[in-house]
């Protein structure tokens, strides 16, 4: 390790105080009495600690926290499968064509939502799904194929070396046997990583929430959206709110942070 | 011959297809709800269904044509200019806060993956969780009004850098960009720091020896070998920007001074006006493309060559 001068530090804990900014403000004021919410003092500490707020916040969130686990964990745990399964074929049991079709996949995770969410609306309520959480799941699982695809396809393509799935063939095992006894014991890291990024943008996705559900059936940034958004909100419940919306998908990013960005980067396409 | 080519060609089958069984659920799913429904948006864009009544018929690119000629107040255009003031200031400032991050960390500081845990924690938060705190921050009131960031300001000061955030009429979208900026320098800081141990050791090594100035170690030797980093940053904002709806439904909620096109796609739906959202979400998608495709064909034929 270089020694660096005492100037990249203060740098460092300048950027650092800029990015904790807002993480200061939402703790100090959701911990402050509505009295103390004026225009005067805004960025003191609060003179009277109150969790009245966070109380608040709570009972108009906590149902929709609970729909959101309930949307969350099963558009991690399918979506992850799907990926799996899809990035094992096209890295290691390739057929011809397999670039062409793997790029088409990729291209649905650029896509603009929009332009595919005005007949969407229609074709679930077509297929019968009930609105909400159910819906959403199985959006959220469709549009979450090409990321998990990605990632597994990449995750394989550098840690699975192509004589193991050779051996396994002379051997005389099939395709489902090799992905079965051969690769998903070796899957373990891919999944980590899947899970926690499928389960963050299900927790965290507004665009499809707005679009197919309300507040008596949505996840929580719906809710979160209603309590907050008022024309004049109380800000001291609002950011209670945020704090409690926020805190499953912070608590992922603390305690699995390494699995995170190894997501994070796989957005950037190469392996 | 012939047999023992068709006999070759059901070997060769016979191993592709287990692939293709497996992939075949997926490729159902993407082909009808992303490519399926894609068609299906723009023939709604190229018809007359302006209401709930359904549509009367096919009358080829009228509602483009209006978006762009005809629509009230220019909001389209509007909505465009919007998104460009946003795309470029979101861009700019989060690779130059992106960049700086990875310059100070690349070469190991005391506390790196601190640092790094910290600058990268937005990214886990939503834009509508954060979207409350920036409401607060750029609260547009000013002097002895002065609320969130230009009460700072005032307090020390500096009340010249008071102003009215994203409810300015011409540069609003610019202090829109910055809670995005807070939210994604990180990830950019991640990339490149990823480019950076991507170097090998030798090259700067090289160059020290050769005695090269820390200066032109970088100019010279380290950023052009981080030119495809950047250009990967770049698409990515960019294309993240273009669909950028939950950060100004959350900060000013569907208004016309912050509208962009994702966010109109939203109000014109709630008007029954499926051939007009149909219309702006095709443009929409037609931006994203211009940046995304050459970018997925560019990288297909690196990996190929590799």
């Amino acid at each position: 390790m270089t020694r660096r001068s005492p100037f990249t530090y203060v740098l460092l804990l300048l950027f650092l105080i800029v990015v904790l900014m807002p993480a200061y403000v939402l703790v100090v004021t959701s911990l402050k009495s509505g009295s103390e919410i004026g225009v005067n003092g805004q960025w003191n500490l609060p003179t009277e600690w109150t969790f009245d707020s966070w109380a608040k916040a709570w009972s108009s969130l906590r149902p929709s926290f609970v729909r959101t686990f309930e949307l969350a964990i099963p558009v991690a745990l399918i979506s992850s499968v799907l990926g799996a399964a899809n990035g094992f074929v096209l890295s290691r049991w390739r057929f011809p064509g397999a670039d062409v079709v793997f790029t088409l996949i990729l291209f649905g995770m650029f896509i603009p939502y929009q332009a595919v969410m005005i007949p969407l609306r229609q074709i679930v309520q077509e297929i019968g799904l009930p609105p909400g959480i159910p819906t959403l799941v199985f959006v959220h699982c469709v549009y979450g194929i090409p990321i998990c695809t990605l990632i597994f396809r990449n995750y394989y393509a550098t840690t699975v070396p192509v004589e193991l799935i050779e051996a396994s063939r002379v051997d005389g095992a099939g395709m489902l046997r090799t992905f079965g006894s051969v690769i998903i014991p070796l899957s373990a890291p891919g999944f980590v990583v899947t899970i926690i990024w499928q389960f963050t943008s299900a927790w965290n996705d507004y665009l499809f929430a707005i679009f197919m559900s309300n507040t008596r059936n949505g996840p929580i940034t719906i809710a979160l959206n209603a309590l907050a958004g008022a024309q004049s909100p109380d800000y001291a419940a609002s950011m209670a709110g945020a704090l409690i919306a926020s805190l499953p998908t912070l608590l992922v990013y603390i305690v699995l942070g390494r699995w995170f960005i190894g997501g994070l980067m796989a957005g950037s396409v190469k392996s | 011959m012939t047999t023992r080519n068709s006999a070759r060609r059901r070997a060769k089958v016979r191993r592709w297809a287990p692939g293709l069984l497996l992939l075949s659920p997926s490729l159902v799913l993407l082909g009808v709800f992303v490519y399926g429904l894609i068609g299906w948006t723009l023939k709604l864009s190229l018809s007359d269904e302006h209401d709930a009544l359904g549509s009367k018929g096919f009358v080829g690119l009228t509602n483009f044509v209006d978006l762009f000629t005809n629509d009230i107040n220019g909001r389209f255009t509007h909505s465009l200019k919007n998104l460009l003031v946003f795309t470029v200031v979101f861009i700019a400032g989060a690779l130059l806060l992106g960049v700086v991050w990875a310059l100070l960390l690349e070469r190991g500081v005391r506390g790196e993956g601190f640092f790094r845990a910290v600058y990268l924690f937005p990214m886990a938060v939503s834009f509508v969780a954060s979207g409350v705190v920036w409401r607060w921050l750029m609260n547009s009131g000013t002097g002895d009004q002065a609320g969130g960031l230009n009460r700072i300001f005032h307090d020390l000061h500096l009340g010249f850098l008071e102003n009215p955030w994203w409810t300015d009429p011409d540069w609003g979208m610019a202090a829109m960009a910055l809670p995005a900026i807070w939210q994604l320098s990180g990830y950019v800081m991640a990339l490149f720091l990823a480019g950076f141990r991507g170097i090998p050791a030798e090259l700067r090594e090289a160059a020290q020896v050769d005695g090269a100035s820390t200066y032109r170690l970088y100019r010279h030797v380290i950023f052009p070998q981080l030119t495809p980093t950047a250009l990967s940053a770049l698409i990515l904002l960019g294309h993240m920007s273009m669909k950028m709806f939950d950060l100004i439904m959350s900060v000013s909620g569907a208004q016309w001074i912050t509208e962009v096109p994702a966010v109109y796609v939203w109000q014109t739906l709630l008007t029954s006006d499926y051939a007009k959202a149909a219309a702006i979400s095709i443009v929409l998608l037609v931006l994203v493309a211009i940046v995304i495709v050459p970018y997925l064909v560019y990288n297909n034929r690196v990996e190929r060559r590799s």
